[in-house]
């Protein structure tokens, strides 16, 4: 990869240790990538928030960058482990707690908004088509190359950070027109298609497909469907956007059998304790629809609802606050059913949830088992 | 052999090869090194200490702060050996400074658990 004479006198520290940092691991990928150059790019969205994921190492490693190091583009990040104003409710280790609002604290000062959501591409003003970002969170790099009409590789919690640093990228894989265009097709031939079978297709075409994948026979693809299919795709392999339709190359179909033998390592449970909803948080249509389908209904059991801070005012001036508490669930801001302690094994056993991406994580990181169910099923069989 | 260098340095040790790609997330224990995915053939092995050899990584983007996490509690690979470098491996070594280098299909197939290696991956050569 070339550098330009800037870039190589910040690789050899003449600018300071943490750009040293940075470009070290810009090289890195550069190389790891085939990339030829370094290209500007205009936002970084930045995964390793919760102190569940980056534990002491993390937390120090940030204390210590957030001493002079500052962010030179427009930074977000990902959800934390809790909601601090629900904090108390929930007996967390204090040590957590503490370790979190450390890791908080040091990505405020660096000039990151102080977002903790894992959707950017609701909740913020897009820029221009075509623009070049960096997203390190799975399911928000699939959905910005595949809906949003940005570019961005499958960034690391790292590489997205080296990006916020420098505001640059190495050029390579999905940052290159050329290399957008998929060469396997998955033929969708499963119905009825809610966000269950998206996720679990998802989830399929992520181990199937290289950088980038064409899915055709899709119906009813809605903004839940949608979010799922990118998250479940995120979870388990390295693909980093789809296009709809079909294209030339390999074909391979995702039929009836598929989609069990994909259920079936994710939905280790008949029935569960809890209720989760949102791995991506849900944003404002969704919790609207979720009120609209309630219909003065209640759950049976506790039901967590995570969504970004960015949309608490709204939910409040429209009254779904209101009548989600009425019908004993609760909305946590800031953090995501995704390695939240609020989970925790020593006191639940299983978690109904929609989402397949939570499926994974609860299973290999909470250590819970997990009923798959969609949010039609939730709202019929565990409601009264 | 020859091979690609994507973050610099040098080591040497015995190598543990697994046959399925990495999740370092959910599927390495960041404090103590062992493998604890179940369903990978490497579960319940210590990968610290070792030339880890795998075909790629997998999953989350925080797996880098793994890869981190396991250098930090001295359970890291001493080095690692792909056949495609993806970008949180990649990343994860470099802060930690763990060398990494990609090989070529054949030689890459020739490396054997237990086997003791140099990666140099400052000349891109593992001898």
């Amino acid at each position: 990869m070339e550098l330009t004479k800037e870039e190589e006198s910040a690789l050899d520290g003449k600018h300071g240790e943490t750009l040293a940092l940075a470009y070290r691991i810009l090289v890195a990928i550069g190389e790891a990538t085939n990339a030829d150059k370094l290209i500007p790019v205009e936002w970084a969205h930045l995964s390793g928030v919760n102190y569940n994921t980056i534990g002491d190492a993390g937390e120090e490693f940030l204390s210590h960058l957030s001493k002079d190091a500052k962010f030179r583009i427009k930074t977000t990040v990902n959800p934390m482990g809790f909601d601090s104003d629900n904090v108390s409710k929930f007996h967390l280790d204090e040590e957590f707690v503490t370790k979190q609002q450390s890791i908080r604290n040091s990505y405020v000062k660096m000039g990151a908004t102080p977002s903790f959501s894992c959707i950017p591409y609701e909740i913020f003003e897009l820029p221009k088509n075509g623009t070049q970002v960096s997203f390190a969170e799975s399911n928000a790099a699939i959905y910005a190359n595949s809906i949003s009409a940005l570019k961005t590789n499958k960034e690391s919690a790292f590489s997205a950070l080296a990006s916020a640093l420098t505001g640059k990228s190495p050029h390579s894989d999905l940052r290159d027109e050329e290399n957008r265009k998929p060469n396997l097709t998955i033929r969708m031939k499963t119905e009825p298609a809610d966000e269950i079978t998206y996720g679990l297709l998802g989830y399929f075409a992520g181990k199937e497909a290289g950088s980038s994948v064409a899915i055709s026979g899709t119906k009813g693809l809605d903004r839940r469907s949608c979010k799922s299919l990118c998250a479940g795709m995120g979870t388990s392999g390295s693909c980093g956007m789809f296009t709809l339709g079909e294209e030339e190359g390999e074909k391979i179909d995702f039929d009836y059998k598929e989609m069990a033998r994909v259920k079936d390592e994710l939905n280790t449970s008949e029935s569960g304790d809890i209720i989760t909803l949102g791995s991506p948080q849900l944003g404002l249509e969704e919790i609207s629809d979720l009120v609209a389908k309630l219909k003065g209904r209640s759950f049976r059991k506790q039901c967590m609802i995570f969504c970004p801070r960015a949309i608490q005012g709204q939910i409040r001036n429209l009254g779904y606050d209101k009548e989600l508490t009425r019908a004993g669930g609760e909305i946590l801001y800031d953090c995501c059913t995704c390695l939240t302690p609020l989970v925790d094994k020593e006191n639940i056993d299983a978690v109904v949830t929609n989402s397949v991406k939570g499926a994974y994580y609860l299973k290999t990181s909470n250590g819970v088992d997990v009923n798959l169910k969609s949010l039609h099923q939730i709202v019929e069989e565990e409601t009264k | 052999m020859n091979v690609k260098v994507i973050v610099r340095g040098k080591a040497k040790g015995a190598v543990l090869c697994a046959q399925k790609p990495v999740n370092f997330l959910g599927g390495i224990d960041k404090k103590t090194g062992l493998v604890r995915d179940e369903k990978h053939d490497l579960f319940g092995k210590f990968i610290g200490n070792k030339i880890l050899v795998f075909p790629n990584g997998v999953g989350s983007s925080v797996g880098a702060y793994t890869i981190y996490s396991l250098k930090y509690n001295q359970s890291a690979p001493l080095a690692i050996v792909c056949l495609k470098a993806d970008i949180t491996t990649a990343s994860g070594c470099a802060i930690s400074d763990i060398p990494l280098v990609v090989a070529e299909k054949k030689d890459y197939e020739s490396l054997k658990n237990g086997q003791e290696i140099l990666v140099d991956a400052i000349e891109g050569k593992i001898l």
